[in-house]
């Protein structure tokens, strides 16, 4: 029943948010805006979203003299909306393909081109110096993913550059961040057609891997997969070093504490508001509720003190009873 | 005087040590701290253990109400109307002071009544109000999926943990008390010692 529970839990989640972003609707009024958002680039763009933009393309075969209809290769497709409210939709597809790709049929050597990293851009730029790019690459080559660096693991296997967009410093529903961002996870994690592509290792069943985890729904639906998967590193945004399985989280305690390490990682954007009503961590109690970490100073207080009133009370007649009966003697 | 069947006795036993196990587990859980790993029993450990005593207390409760019903076990947890408050105020005074002046128990006990009004009306909240709502929302924390999300904008999880550990609180502190009022018996023991062999032994006796 519980694994029912957790396996539609786990469907909700991909449904909701595709990591091609496709499905993810966010409140955000930033990237609400930017479904409106025109591009000076529209124009240009254009000539690529024509074909590489849906499922089928079509062109005019010169030699045959016909229109032909095909289907493009579901890799090399681009939607158009997903493009226009990511973080790099202001770009022209020039900008990082060669223009020579405004000629049809295309060069079948333009595949080869070498592709961007994001530190390739991000890097060395005063404009993003406030992000640490340097040393999120840093992080990134400490992390188990790294490692597969030689089998075409790269930052655009979690950042899609066509369509990623950042949640969890924007978003305002941090359960539309957490279900977004571990849909980057579980595209590969779950889904072993990707998978397999950068690994010769057996299927793995996220469900039994998690089956220490009490409440397992209920965590995979309020905490990110990168928040026992990775080692916080206080100077950059959100922690790129993976690491490797044997040395994820799996103390309780880790999150369920007055010094939960959710509060320098989930919310870290957020942590300024240490406490609300007195609660300890009280930001958790915006999106969720962690026991341990989520206790209530004043209820902590009152019941330190009844607690205290009853053993003095008791005490005192404990000291009574024993004068009476000397006194009875 | 033969005062506590076996099965009272059987559900008794069970419920003080399944309410040790929840009350040392809860601690775990509430106070626990990343530099106290294994603050009491530890979280992962206190999870387990909580849950696994939370369930056999639940099927004892079952047991006990059930038992109530269909035995005249029920009688003595019956509130009367009349001069309640009054008998009330004269356990308390008699708890506060007679006691020390040498003064007979005001309502000692006997087949046909086996708590004394504080008692009856302490056994009351806690059995028949704090035991179910504790359930209640342990059952709210337990399948967390079941529980509301909101309530008048506040998580429901929020006030069902609230709930749940305020409950277990004046229950713990309710067994605190009980504990030490078994020791005015006859003689410290005596009270004890009855809950064990089935004998109440009284003062007259």
């Amino acid at each position: 029943m519980i694994r029912i529970i957790v396996l539609s839990e786990l469907i909700i989640i991909i449904s909701l948010s595709n990591v091609s972003g496709s499905g993810f609707k966010s409140e955000n009024p930033d990237v609400q805006d930017s479904a409106k958002f025109v591009s000076r680039f529209e124009a240009d763009n254009e000539r690529c979203f024509k074909c590489h933009g849906q499922d089928k393309y079509e062109y005019t075969n010169e030699t045959l003299g016909k229109q032909i209809k095909d289907i493009m290769c579901s890799e090399r497709i681009v939607r158009k909306n997903d493009f226009y409210s990511s973080n790099h939709r202001s770009f022209s597809c020039t900008d990082c393909h060669s223009d020579q790709y405004v000629k049809f049929p295309h060069s079948g050597e333009l595949r080869m081109e070498q592709k961007f990293n994001c530190i390739d851009c991000h890097g060395g730029d005063e404009k993003f110096a406030k992000y640490h790019f340097e040393e999120i690459e840093a992080e990134y080559q400490k992390s188990t993913h790294f490692k597969m660096k030689d089998d075409g693991f790269t930052c655009w296997k979690c950042h899609n550059p066509h369509t990623y967009k950042i949640s969890v410093r924007n978003n305002t529903n941090l359960k539309e961040t957490i279900a977004y961002d571990n849909a980057i996870c579980l595209n590969c994690h779950s889904n072993f057609s990707n998978f397999q592509l950068l690994s010769n290792k057996a299927e793995i069943d996220i469900i039994r891997k998690h089956d220490w985890l009490p409440n397992q729904a209920l965590h995979f639906a309020n905490v990110r997969c990168i928040e026992c998967h990775t080692k916080i590193n206080n100077n950059i945004p959100v922690a790129h070093q993976i690491r490797p399985k044997e040395e994820a989280v799996r103390i309780c305690n880790e999150c369920h504490s007055k010094n939960s390490i959710l509060m320098a990682s989930l919310y870290k954007f957020e942590s300024k508001e240490q406490r609300r009503d007195g609660f300890f961590n009280g930001i958790i109690l915006n999106a969720s509720y962690v026991i341990g970490a989520n206790r209530n100073e004043y209820l902590n207080l009152l019941s330190l003190i009844i607690f205290v009133i009853v053993i003095l009370v008791i005490t005192v007649h404990i000291v009574f009873r024993i004068k009476n009966k000397r006194k009875n003697r | 005087m033969y005062l506590y069947p076996k099965w009272i006795r059987v559900w008794h036993l069970i419920n003080a040590a399944m309410f040790l196990i929840l009350i040392v587990t809860g601690i775990s859980m509430q106070y626990t701290g990343k530099e106290h790993t294994t603050y009491v029993v530890g979280f992962a450990k206190a999870v387990k253990w909580h849950n696994f005593a939370a369930i056999v207390l639940v099927i004892n409760y079952i047991f006990f109400v059930a038992g109530n019903l269909l035995t005249n076990n029920g009688k003595y947890y019956r509130i009367g109307r009349k001069d309640f408050l009054l008998n009330l105020k004269k356990q308390f005074k008699y708890y506060s002071k007679g006691m020390f002046n040498g003064e007979k128990h005001p309502f000692p006990v006997t087949e046909e009544r086996k708590f004394n009004p504080l008692q009856k009306i302490t056994y009351v909240l806690a059995l028949y109000i704090a035991f179910p709502l504790l359930i209640i929302s342990g059952i709210g924390l337990l399948l967390p999926e079941i529980t509301i999300t909101t309530f008048f904008g506040i998580s429901g999880l929020i006030l069902t943990d609230i709930l749940h550990i305020t409950m277990g609180f004046f229950l713990s502190i309710f067994m605190i008390i009980h504990v030490y009022t078994c020791t005015l018996g006859h003689k410290p023991t005596s009270l004890f010692r009855g809950i064990i062999t089935g004998y109440h032994v009284s003062e007259e006796e």
